[in-house]
């Protein structure tokens, strides 16, 4: 062994391999196996979580329906620059893709693409390709401005070269109440036509928080009050906040269903105390939505703000009132500020949640009370449109990653806890 | 927290208007479940009180309807199947996630936790892409992985909060003894991290059972769980069987609170953390 003469500084292991990459080589065994571990269940996320996400986001810019059904269309359209009419060989490009439609019968799933762009364009483009199929020759441009006049528009056109490509911004803008016109230029989708999701995200945001300030505003006082009983009485308390949090989400909005009714028993009870003369509208409106709301999110609001109130000492609040602090200003001084990352860590699950609710407001909300979840949920079930589905999707997840970053920066993702 | 005997009559006055406040607050918190649980035993199809008289006719209902019992059927069959699924994927990784040598451990956990903050809409409507390009709509597997997708962070939270604190040179003295790694992990690390185990798994059992979003998304009829019958049962026209129903799920969840908090005490104490 010739190790100790040639190398005196490094230090080897017996097999001769020096210590330092031995080290290194079973850190590296031990990353690996840690790794191993994780491998399982991180596949399975990305397999059944990530990637069916990600390909909804793609589905909000994916395009597919013209330019796979007017492809010729596609092509002659790329020489036009927007001015004027087109010229005769991209007619009789359209004539040829629309007569092909006609004979696929996807004609239909061409008008239904356009009818989003440019409504009212559906029964017209069903009926162009069915009479284009019958003729014979061109010139193409004379016979389609007979069959309809749209296509003598330059906006019809200028609509149609942007949606045969294969990506659209369309979706996206539509989700921010926006739209491109004939010059490309954005302009503002009024109410009256259809702009209605920045009034939805509005209502969102303040739906959101009004049930956030409402769950820390209850929740507050009762933490207090736990955190400072004694642990016998705090427990027995608690179960009356764990067990709405345990029940089915569905069993406590029914419950809420039946309290709220019309003919139910909050009504009831408000008549029979001579608070009301005829029964309250409490279902189906604004007000029932954020009560229900409240209840299902106030046990996430406490537990934080009871775990970190658990940790103050109460002689920080005695040493204030011994130097001369009246009770408020002990409480606003020296105890508040240190439950600060209990009601950050609270008030934000909180909000992250609120801001994806869909059952509750659907069953005790009214029309107007409806978040972002329920469109998101309209366009897949009603609409049948996907992309204006993924679109509105991409706006509440960026919303609800932002928000969730925020958290685990500002509490930290291992301090998420449960009951 | 008893009223100082300097108080002032002010504070006095507030200290019982304050008890005063959380009592409504906790009344807020209960009254819900409260006032349903009686009405499933109201003789006649109203939801007021005073009930006319007692009977058992909505829970009669409840257990000999046909679509009651496919709901309750399919929802313990997909809950058992994520149960199974979730806990087994959840503890393997929060182990791997409590190793001090892990390379990108925040990026890792906030993946894996992610399926419990994203909106259920998102995942629905995901899935319901991706189920229809692979075939995987109305079908019992498919509701299943996306239930134990939703299901796996709380497993891994749990699991994860269960093993912090956990003495590893157990594990040491173990294999210095001679212990093969699994005979380690099942005679050493499980019985430790049993409760927690079992949390994670009754957590992984409620979501799939209380879960009704992607099931709206996912399932057909036929798939119909317990949520989703009431969900479409509030909708339509509401029958006093959904107060029986509820008040069912709510004695299961009084079942289930009070397990995991046994479980969670005995976690403690064998941990050694006093409460």
């Amino acid at each position: 062994m010739t190790t100790a003469i040639t190398a005196p500084t490094i230090v080897r292991t017996a097999d001769g391999v020096p210590l330092k990459a031995k080290l290194q080589r079973v850190e590296r065994v031990r990353r690996l196996r840690a790794f191993a571990l994780v491998a399982p269940l991180l596949l399975f996320i990305v397999v059944t979580f990530v990637v069916p996400i990600t390909t909804m986001l793609y589905r909000s810019v994916d395009n597919p329906e013209l330019a796979a059904n007017l492809p010729r269309t596609a092509v002659a359209l790329k020489g036009w620059h927007g001015q004027g009419l087109p010229d005769e060989a991209v007619f009789a490009a359209l004539a040829a893709d629309l007569a092909e439609a006609h004979a696929n019968k996807t004609a239909a799933l061409i008008g239904k693409r356009l009818n989003y762009e440019i409504p009212g364009t559906r029964s017209k483009i069903i009926a162009t390709a069915r009479k284009i199929a019958e003729v014979e020759q061109g010139p193409y441009k004379d016979v389609l401005v007979k069959i309809d006049p749209t296509w003598a528009a330059r906006e019809t056109w200028a609509v149609l070269a942007r949606t045969v490509r294969p990506v659209t911004s369309f979706y996206l803008l539509s989700a921010i109440d926006m739209r491109l016109d004939a010059d490309n230029q954005l302009t503002r989708i009024p109410s009256s036509d259809g702009g209605i999701f920045l009034g939805v995200f509005w209502r969102t945001l303040v739906i959101s928080v009004t049930v956030t300030s409402a769950t820390l505003v209850l929740a507050f006082p009762l933490a207090y009050l736990l955190a400072s009983l004694p642990t016998r009485m705090s427990n027995l308390l608690m179960i009356l906040v764990l067990l709405p949090f345990w029940t089915a989400l569905l069993v406590r909005t029914t419950a809420w269903v039946v309290l709220l009714q019309t003919e139910g028993v909050v009504n009831d009870a408000l008549l029979w105390l001579g608070v009301v003369d005829k029964p309250l509208q409490l279902i189906f409106s604004r007000f029932g939505t954020i009560v229900a709301m409240t209840h299902i999110q106030l046990p996430f609001t406490l537990l934080p703000i009871y775990s970190v109130m658990k940790t103050i000492s109460p002689s920080h609040v005695r040493a204030a009132r011994s130097l001369g602090a009246g009770p408020f200003y002990a409480f606003w001084r020296v105890y508040f500020p240190q439950t600060v990352p209990g009601i950050a860590a609270g008030c934000l699950l909180t909000f992250i949640l609120a801001l994806g609710y869909y059952i509750t407001p659907a069953l005790v909300g009214g029309p107007t009370d409806q978040m972002i979840s329920y469109f998101a949920a309209y366009y897949i079930s009603e609409e049948l449109n996907w992309g204006m589905a993924s679109a509105l999707g991409v706006v509440l997840l960026t919303a609800t990653i932002l928000l969730f970053l925020l958290y685990s920066r500002l509490v930290g993702i291992d301090k998420v806890k449960l009951g | 927290m008893a009223v100082a005997p300097y108080a002032t009559p002010i504070e006095r006055a507030w200290h019982y208007i304050f008890r005063a406040i959380c009592a409504l607050v906790l009344l807020f918190l209960i009254a819900p479940i409260l006032v349903i649980m009686p009405l499933s035993f109201n003789s006649e199809p109203y939801f007021t009180y005073p009930l006319p008289a007692f009977s058992l006719r909505w829970y009669e209902d409840f257990f000999t309807s046909d679509r009651w019992q496919i709901a309750l059927k399919n929802s313990i069959f997909v809950a058992c199947a994520t149960t199974a699924l979730a806990t087994a994927l959840g503890t393997v990784a929060a182990l791997g996630l409590s190793r001090a040598n892990l390379p990108l451990r925040g990026l890792i956990m906030g993946l894996l936790i992610s399926p419990m903050v994203v909106p259920v809409v998102i995942t629905a409507v995901g899935l319901y892409f991706f189920y229809s390009s692979v075939g995987l709509n109305n079908s019992y597997i498919g509701l299943i992985l996306a239930h134990t997708a939703l299901a796996t962070p709380f497993v891994v939270i749990t699991v994860t909060a269960t093993l912090t604190g956990f003495d590893t040179s157990l594990m040491r003295a173990s294999a210095s003894l001679g212990a093969p790694p699994a005979t380690t992990f099942f005679k050493v690390i499980m019985p430790l991290i049993l409760p927690g185990v079992i949390s994670g798994a009754l957590f992984a059992f409620v979501t799939s059972f209380d879960e009704v979003v992607v099931v709206l998304f996912l399932a057909s009829p036929e798939q119909r769980t317990l949520p989703k019958q009431m969900f479409s049962g509030i909708r339509e026209q509401i029958s006093p069987t959904i107060t029986a129903a509820a008040t069912l799920l709510i004695l299961f969840s009084v079942i289930m609170l009070t397990t995991v908090e046994l479980l969670r005490r005995r976690s403690e104490r064998l941990r050694g953390i006093r409460g």
